[in-house]
């Protein structure tokens, strides 16, 4: 895909050093944990969609066999509402800890109301129904726009509308208001004015390993924590804060990772495993089930976005004007913010507002998703502009091109763009033989563009040199995607050294520098950064080793090709990076370097998605036939690990548009709490996903690095919709586009 | 519940005794256990005794006579699959049985298994049924022979008693001008549950008229339905577009489908109709290329 003439390394996709664990069955994952003397963890958990708790009674529980300890949110400290840092999104951290133990209220079906560990996960399970919880049920609200109703049922007593009435709650947890310019003069001077209204569905991240946790209490108080995270430091960070711990006194050691997807980046059972282990003064080990999983983490927010865009005869964007309603589900902070920065950043519109609703309802709390709020907000946007495209009797990508951002537009959500790779992208789709070949019967096509920010944020790399000149590179960014190769792979270019000989581990909380979460597609960039930064570090310490050994001045050595080389005039031989290592006893003593960073200037990725599609138009199935990914990576340091990232996103951006959904009955009951009726597309319901990887490289990286996790899962939703309109002669605006719907749309048309 | 008695008899006789003892004991028969494993694990059912059938002779393998084909009721789907003869008789038998789970699921699952877990979607029972089988029962008191239809009596339910399981199927051998083919529909393409399934066995004359149909329907009741009416129309007729039309139309009103998450049953009444069209062309053109 992409050359590469300037780097040896960079560029090149060897093997993963996580992969023959993997594929041989020894890595090991959050549920491999055990510990001599370990209970068993499990959860109470909410039979009613919405209901308040009269009482809790665990006397029974207590004194039954095996069991050693139980609680209950009494049993965690009564936290203030304060807003903290969570990855990639801001948490409240007393909702934090009453998501992850119901106090006063239960707000889902699922809700967690006590947990009990025993001697075994049977006892534990049995003791559980001892436990005599008293409700009194409440009326439930699952819909953005019921729940926003005067006469909705209220979750928070507490909670009012920023800017709205102050005595009255309401289910309105934030605004938000983004404008430019004079819409009203925008749309006068718009010729053809597109107005719609879509609905996306709440979708689960759908992980396959589900949460795990592995914890053990010492006397001493310090707490000791396994479990498969995006991020060991804001585990500890969450977990001290609702169990009022000083983050030095706890220690996350992060496991293998089975699929996060953002969701990864907050915690459920981490707390309440060290609390049992400190109760009970064993560890305590507890592993969700799917249906746990499925009722009670993730998903993301269904939403509903109106769209009204206006655009000249020739195909320039004038006005637009977007309301985006996102699910929160039972606690504020829904993706609302970012879909709204989102929804038009890829283009330059004069005139524009953009209004975000963010509205708790009795649905799980909702947990970072890819891109979070942008693959719903460019679902809306991007099937709004196809449809202009066809009203102007434009080709889709070339209406694009006439109003694609660039180097130095303003963005929508307001600083201005540096070097961005948008135009070069929607060129790279419209000259894909893809986008030009033939269709057959009942089959259609679409496009789909995509945005997101990508971030900076904290982190650390420390290198140690071994003594044969070999190299462990250790942070403590979770790998995700490949994350350690490409860690590796930067650290050989640096020092000059076989990406073979150089072991990279993701180390925990102890004996890593500080790592932000492995989210907002910054692992590569940001901690990609510190290891560039730390190896550099590590050069300039290695040629002042040479310099000293050879008497000559540092500034006189150069580095290359993984050995210092030193001046003519000194008659010496170069030394290679193992022959320093083998005399450093003598130069100096160990060679280790670190470096620690606020990553700056993340880069904007963009992507065009192309997918074909062939619908029966008797059965309303969908078939996706042919899909290409194309987005501008900045640079591909891992160009295999890089396309894994698009077709990722791609699969799970499809799933989405066609069959995905939680399906739940009027009393909030989650129906479909397994993979069999939770549809994610199997291996055989896609095709071979192409990709290709534009290169416009972001100036702030010292490589050029954009971000490329994200990116992907935001097109799909509207390329897929896009072809089953051409293909059906309908036109979709609400998801999923499963067999039913689609017929009935068919039927309607 | 602790712990589980594991069987594996070598043999029917072997089996007698441990057929006797599930009379007192909760039992179950264990063929590929993709059903039974299950649900044990999620608690839905808990045997103290499984009797492995999968050792015995009679039930794992398969015979195609002049007159009759025997099929082992342990007869593993992935293996069904791999015999062009059994594609060559029971096309539409062996279409239900090939698209269960995935190729993992198909290593293991059993159409003795399918039927007897008497699911209103299980996808094996109805090619079975239009292909006019048989169950040949055996018990402690030798063996009975019932028509496929009679096994599944509501959802989860079986006509079997306690000590007895299916050993094998028995299918008239198709006549030339006669074939089976079954066609199912799912939201995604693996790993899903039938929304309606729907098999056709047809016979046609050299002049392509049709002599003789059965057509039954999946998962839109609590059994198969045997749409008798279906047949009855088809029969006489060249199945001509009007004909296949007019039975799509009585598919579509037959059974009592539920909604459910997995479809309305508006969408599945439409369901049936479109599949019944289908199905019907598939086995017919099959039977037209055996005359
Ligand atoms: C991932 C997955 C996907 C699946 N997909 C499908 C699908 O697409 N379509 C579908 O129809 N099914 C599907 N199934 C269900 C299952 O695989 C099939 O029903 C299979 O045919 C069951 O056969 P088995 O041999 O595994 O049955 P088992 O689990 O061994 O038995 C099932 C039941 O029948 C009884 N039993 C078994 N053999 C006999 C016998 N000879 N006589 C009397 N009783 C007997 C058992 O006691 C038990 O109650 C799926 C299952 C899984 C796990």
């Amino acid at each position: 895909m992409s050359t590469n003439k300037d780097y040896k390394w960079v560029g090149t996709s060897p093997i993963r050093p996580d992969g023959a664990d993997k594929v041989t069955g020894k890595a090991a994952f959050g549920a491999d944990k055990n510990l001599p003397g370990m209970l068993h963890g499990k959860i109470l958990r909410s039979p009613y969609g919405h209901a308040k708790i009269k009482s809790i009674d665990t006397s029974a529980a207590e004194s039954a066999p095996g069991v050693l300890a139980v609680m209950t949110s009494k049993d965690l400290p009564d936290l203030a509402s304060e807003m903290g840092e969570a990855g990639e999104s801001a948490v409240d951290f007393r909702d934090l800890s009453q998501n992850i133990l119901a106090a006063g209220k239960v707000l889902y079906h699922g809700h967690a109301v006590a947990a009990v560990a025993a001697t075994s996960p049977k006892l534990a399970k049995q003791a559980l129904k001892l436990i005599k919880v008293e409700y009194e049920e409440l009326p439930v609200v699952l819909e953005i726009e019921d729940a926003m109703a005067d006469d909705a049922p209220i979750l928070h007593e507490n909670q009012f509308t920023p800017g709205g009435s102050q005595d009255k709650p309401s289910n309105i947890a934030g605004k938000m208001k983004l404008p430019r310019g004079d819409i009203e003069k925008g749309f006068a001077e718009a010729d053809v004015i597109v107005e719609r209204e879509f609905t996306t569905p709440t979708v689960h991240q759908g992980y396959i390993e589900p949460h795990a946790v592995t914890a053990s209490m010492s006397a001493s108080g310090h707490a000791d924590v396994w479990c498969c995270t995006q991020g060991a430091f804001v585990v500890r960070a969450m977990t001290a804060k609702v169990l009022n711990m000083d983050v030095g006194k706890v220690k996350v050691t992060p496991s293998e990772i089975g699929g996060g997807f953002g969701a990864k980046t907050t915690v459920y059972l981490e707390p309440i495993a060290v609390k049992l282990s400190e109760m009970s003064g064993r560890p305590v080990k507890m592993v969700m089930d799917r249906e746990e999983v499925l009722r009670a983490t993730g998903p993301t927010s269904a939403s509903v976005i109106k769209i009204k865009l206006g655009a000249t005869n020739d195909g320039k964007l004038v006005a637009a004007e977007g309301t985006l309603k996102y699910g929160a589900g039972a606690y504020k902070g829904s993706p609302m913010g970012p879909g709204c920065m989102c929804v038009f950043a890829s283009y330059e519109i004069p005139n524009f507002v953009v209004r975000g609703f963010d509205v708790v309802l009795n649905k799980p709390k909702v947990a970072a998703y890819r891109a979070p709020g942008a693959p719903m907000a460019a679902f809306a946007m991007e099937s709004v502009m196809n449809e202009m495209a066809g009203k102007l009797d434009l080709d889709p990508i070339d209406f694009r091109l006439e109003n694609a951002v660039k180097e130095g537009s303003v963005a929508a959500y307001g600083p201005k763009f540096p070097a961005i790779g948008f135009v070069e992208t929607l060129k790279a789709a419209k000259e894909h033989p893809h986008y030009s070949a033939p269709l057959g019967k009942n089959q259609g096509r679409g496009v789909g563009t995509g945005f997101w920010f990508n971030i900076g944020m904290q982190s650390s790399a420390t290198l140690n040199v071994n003594e044969s000149g070999s190299v462990t590179l250790i942070t403590g960014s979770a790998d995700i995607g490949g994350s350690r190769a490409s860690m590796a792979l930067f650290a050989a270019e640096e020092l000059g050294i076989d990406y073979d000989l150089i072991t990279p581990l993701v180390s925990n909380t102890e004996e890593a520098g500080y790592c932000d979460v492995t989210g907002g597609s910054r692992t590569t960039f940001a901690t990609g950064m510190a290891v560039v930064k730390a190896s550099k570090n590590l050069v300039a310490n290695m040629k002042k080793r040479a310099a000293k050994t050879w008497g000559v001045e540092v500034d006189e050595v150069l580095w290359q090709d993984g050995q210092a080389v030193p001046p003519f005039s000194s008659g010496k031989n170069p030394m290679s990076m193992a022959e320093i290592a083998a005399s450093a006893a003598k130069t100096g003593g160990p060679l280790t370097a670190s470096a620690s960073l606020t990553a700056q200037g993340a880069g904007a990725g963009f992507g065009v998605h192309i997918c074909d599609v062939e619908v029966d138009p008797e059965t309303g199935k969908t078939d996706v036939i042919r899909y290409t990914a194309i987005q501008d990576a900045g640079k591909a340091i891992h160009p295999a690990y890089v396309e894994g990232q698009y077709q990722g996103g791609a699969a799970q951006g499809i799933g989405w548009a066609l069959n995905e959904e939680y399906v739940y009955n009027d009393k909030g009951v989650l129906q479909n709490f397994g993979f069999l009726d939770y549809r994610m597309p199997v291996a055989n319901d896609l095709p071979m996903i192409d990709t290709v990887i534009v290169e416009v490289p972001n100036p702030a990286h010292p490589y050029g690095v954009r971000g490329v996790g994200e990116t992907p899962i935001v097109p799909p939703l509207a390329a897929v919709a896009e072809a089953v309109n051409n293909a059906a002669g309908v036109r979709i605006t609400d998801l999923p586009i499963s067999p039913p719907r689609l017929l009935a749309e068919i039927d309607a048309k | 519940m602790e712990s589980v008695q594991y069987h594996a008899p070598q043999s029917l006789e072997e089996a007698v005794p441990l057929l006797k003892q599930a009379r007192q004991t909760p039992s179950r028969i264990l063929a590929g256990g993709t059903d039974l494993l299950i649900q044990m694990r999620a608690g839905v059912k808990s045997p103290e005794m499984l009797i492995d059938i999968k050792k015995i002779p009679e039930t794992t393998g398969f015979e195609i006579g002049a007159d009759e084909i025997r099929l082992g009721a342990a007869v593993p789907s992935a293996v069904m699959d791999e015999s062009p003869e059994l594609h060559q008789q029971l096309p539409g038998v062996v279409e239900g049985m090939e698209l269960i789970g995935s190729t993992q699921v198909q290593g293991r699952a059993t159409p003795g298994g399918n039927l007897c877990n008497a699911s209103p979607a299980g996808d094996g029972a109805p090619a079975m049924i239009a292909s006019s089988g048989q169950c040949v029962v055996f018990g402690p008191n030798g063996v009975r022979t019932i028509p496929v239809e009679e096994v599944c009596t509501a959802p989860g339910r079986t006509s079997l008693a306690d000590d007895e399981f299916i050993q094998e199927f028995r299918f008239p051998t198709p006549k030339a001008g006669q074939a089976d083919a079954y066609l199912r529909f799912i939201p995604r393409n693996e790993m899903d549950i039938a929304v309606v399934g729907v098999a056709a066995n047809i016979t046609v004359d050299a002049g392509g008229i049709c002599t003789a149909a059965k057509v039954t329907l999946g998962a839109v009741g609590p059994t198969v339905v045997i749409a008798t009416e279906v047949a009855e129309l088809l029969v006489g007729t060249k199945l001509d577009d009007a004909t296949l039309e007019k039975a799509a139309e009585i598919a579509s009103g037959l059974g009592s489908p539920i909604s459910d998450k997995r479809g309305t049953a508006e969408f599945r009444h439409r369901i049936a109709g479109v599949l019944t069209r289908r199905v019907i062309k598939i086995a017919a053109t099959r039977a037209g290329e055996r005359l």
